[in-house]
């Protein structure tokens, strides 16, 4: 019953799009409106990850009104049920589905055989088909103006990182922040913690902890809770906000966040849906592309740091400056980047070393 | 006018079985309230937790794929929770066997060979076997709190698992993300119903189910096992052996979790994964019981438990329900179930 239904209302559509193109049809009012499916790995109130993909659905809702109609599913565990979630949306008549973690990455290929006519989005992922393209953001742009900010403040020179799950994701953050802080400060270093979470605030917040004991005064993160934030506010240290604007969690500790933002990227796709020339892809933005943004600086960091953070973020978005620009080197010495070149974006996804200069060793 | 609870003689068979069916109509009660508390329409919010995922074949598939490892798992957990041997470390046991099922498939990779699957289940059930082994040995060597000790190997199980999968296990071709290699074709499991991944494990619970049934009410073992229960004194007056029922019932509810994980693996995962089960070892622990530790009540139990996890995504997709709502239900569930067991040896008596 619902599969012919599902099937009517994509013939629909497919009738829809070619009056469409043909001139015929003149409002977008007289189609069914388009239903986009969400499914996230964490609660909508995360304040983090989640949290910003849920804005951007929000922001479909507010640039389409009654052309689109938004679902989402949330907390769905990476594993057996993310197919069955996935699959549920497009049994009911979802025509855009965005998955928004790692981890859903066979699944959403999977069900996007099973369903070809209609539109997958795989976000962080590397497998595209027909019916399923990738997105993701360049969070090491953001990382870079981290590492310049903490570098610049710091007074003992030692940095605290919290970091999740050593994938490559999170290795080039960590790589992109240190290399970063090391141009504005040649005696930093890194101090690393492994939380095997991507979200527990107290996990978090004791890796804070330990950090700041052990001499750190600026506090970095790859996790997702503002607890890092709040127990730097608490003992007096700086903190940089990851994923969405963590001001209000301790305005005082807060450097700067750099906002994930999803928005303009769903908006772009869903309109492409709508009007029929959506077609397989595979985005990786930053500054540029509009899909990092930094929330405001802290006022009391100095003005000419500031200056020195936006210039950076300036020349990133046009592409003047690469965060990965050689001579890069790794802890044995082996060449990365060439003097005069730049990463390319696979050496950039698969990267698994820890730069000259970090001392601490990668988990394995 | 005044209610009192007075004790029965004996415990009543007919509450045995309709405790469970009072909770069910207490929660779906106490439900209709949330819903309606919560702004939506109570009646189109049950429709959208219990009919809608039913209401198609690819859904009722769906409903036995996620029920087959709470009822494979309940199984053998009630067979120890009858004996008194409380095993709460079924989520190691199913990692575990995950681990060593799935760890073959990829040592073999390539090998095309209808040999391959039963091997892997083998190795399992040894898995989930192995890890429940230890408990089992603490328990008869030192007297050590088997709930401890399983309940503790889950951690140790998960961080194994995420040592091999973060490292040599890791997808060579898979840019340094922690997961294996999808399995090839033969270290599958088949699909019975095209168009759905509804999978052998399902039939294999059923069998297993029955089997759990004969030997618990018809062989000399299940009659031990429900003895040492209920009546150790007599048990040991018996000649049964404690020691031995320990160990026989852990190794059938570390097997069975086992069995569960490579399944599982193998099934609608198809590698390793960093997150194999989203908790199937504890839920199945409310599955055991909401089941009466029977193993027909367990399979019944094991489907209603998958529809509260199915509806919930149904309410969240098509009624804008929070994901909350689902652990709201398995909260009352649970809630209704314990306050009804009172009736099994108390009769409700009003009191002029």
């Amino acid at each position: 019953m619902k599969g012919n239904k599902g099937m009517m209302n994509t013939m629909n559509r497919a009738i829809a799009a070619c009056l469409l193109a043909a001139g015929l049809l003149a409002g977008p009012a007289s189609a069914e409106p388009l239903k986009v499916g969400f499914v996230y790995v964490g609660p909508i109130g995360d304040h983090g990850w989640t949290y910003q993909h849920d804005q951007g659905r929000l922001a479909v809702e507010e640039a389409f009104g009654d052309q689109v109609e938004t679902s989402y599913v949330e907390s769905v565990p990476e594993g057996a049920d993310a197919d069955r979630v996935i699959a549920q949306l497009a049994e009911t008549g979802h025509g855009l589905i965005f998955t928004t973690s790692f981890g859903y990455m066979n699944p959403t290929i999977r069900v996007a055989e099973m369903y070809p006519d209609v539109h997958f989005e795989h976000a962080t992922g590397y497998k595209q088909a027909d019916n399923v393209a990738t997105y993701s953001a360049r969070f090491y742009e953001g990382r870079h103006v981290a590492g310049l900010l903490a570098g610049s403040v710091t007074e003992s020179n030692v940095i605290g990182y919290i970091a999740s799950f050593p994938i490559p994701e999170v290795v080039r953050g960590i790589n992109a922040a240190f290399l970063a802080a090391r141009s504005v400060n040649p005696d930093v270093s890194f101090k690393i913690v492994w939380v095997s979470t991507w979200f527990d605030p107290g996990k978090e917040g004791d890796a804070a902890k330990a950090l700041i004991d052990q001499g750190a005064d600026v506090i970095l993160q790859h996790t997702d809770s503002p607890a890092a934030l709040q127990v730097a506010q608490d003992r007096g240290v700086w903190a940089v906000g990851q994923a969405s604007d963590m001001t209000a969690f301790g305005a005082d500790a807060h450097l700067v966040s750099v906002v994930n933002n999803w928005a303009a990227y769903y908006v772009r796709r869903v309109q492409a849906a709508l009007d029929g020339s959506w077609g397989t892809s595979d985005t990786w933005g930053g500054f540029g592309a509009n899909m990092l943004l930094l929330s405001a600086y802290n006022e009391a960091i100095p003005a000419d740091v500031v200056e020195m953070a936006e210039a950076a973020r300036a020349a990133i978005a046009e592409g003047s400056l690469h965060p990965f620009a050689g001579p890069i080197h790794d802890q044995e010495g082996n060449l990365l980047v060439a003097e005069g070149e730049v990463a390319d974006d696979g050496m950039l996804l698969g990267m698994s070393v820890y730069v000259e200069g970090i001392d601490a060793t990668l988990p394995q | 006018m005044a209610l009192r609870f007075e004790a029965r003689g004996a415990a009543s068979r007919a509450m045995v079985l309709g405790s469970p069916a009072i909770a069910v109509v207490l929660t779906l009660a106490a439900s209709l309230v949330m819903f309606a508390s919560l702004g939506t329409d109570p009646v189109r919010a049950l429709q959208a937790f219990f009919i809608q995922p039913l209401s198609s074949e690819r859904g009722v598939a769906e409903l036995m794929v996620k029920a087959t490892p709470l009822v494979l798992i309940a199984l053998g957990l009630s067979m120890g929770f009858r004996a008194n041997v409380w095993n709460i470390g079924a989520e190691g046991q199913l990692t575990l066997g995950a681990l060593a099922g799935g760890g073959l498939a990829l040592a073999l990779y390539g090998h095309e060979s209808p040999l391959l699957l039963p091997l892997m289940f083998a190795a399992g059930i040894a898995g989930g076997m192995a890890w429940a082994a230890i408990p089992a040995f603490l328990k008869t060597r030192f007297n050590t709190n088997e709930i401890l000790t399983s309940l503790m190997l889950v951690y140790v199980a998960i961080l194994l698992l995420s040592y091999l999968i973060h490292g040599p296990w890791r997808d060579p071709d898979g840019f340094n993300f922690p997961e294996s290699r999808l399995f090839h074709d033969s270290a599958r499991l088949p699909v019975l119903l095209q168009g759905t991944r509804l999978h052998i494990g399902w039939p294999i619970a059923l069998a297993l189910a029955a089997t759990t049934w004969i030997l618990l009410a018809r062989h000399i073992i299940g009659f031990q096992v429900r003895v040492v229960g209920l009546a150790p004194a007599a048990a040991s007056f018996a000649g049964f052996s404690r020691t031995r029922i320990t160990w026989i019932t852990l190794l059938a509810g570390g097997g069975a979790a086992g069995l569960a994980g490579v399944m599982e693996v193998a099934g609608p995962i198809g590698q390793i994964v960093p997150v194999i089960s989203p908790g199937y070892g504890f839920t199945a622990i409310i599955v055991a019981f909401l089941g009466r530790l029977h193993p027909v009540g367990v399979v019944f139990a094991g489907l209603l438990m998958a529809l509260t996890y199915l509806g919930g995504e149904y309410a969240q997709i098509t009624m804008n329900l929070p994901n909350a709502v689902t652990g709201v239900f398995q909260g009352m569930l649970l809630f209704f179930l314990l306050a009804s067991d009172i009736l099994i040896r108390y009769r409700i008596r009003f009191v002029p």
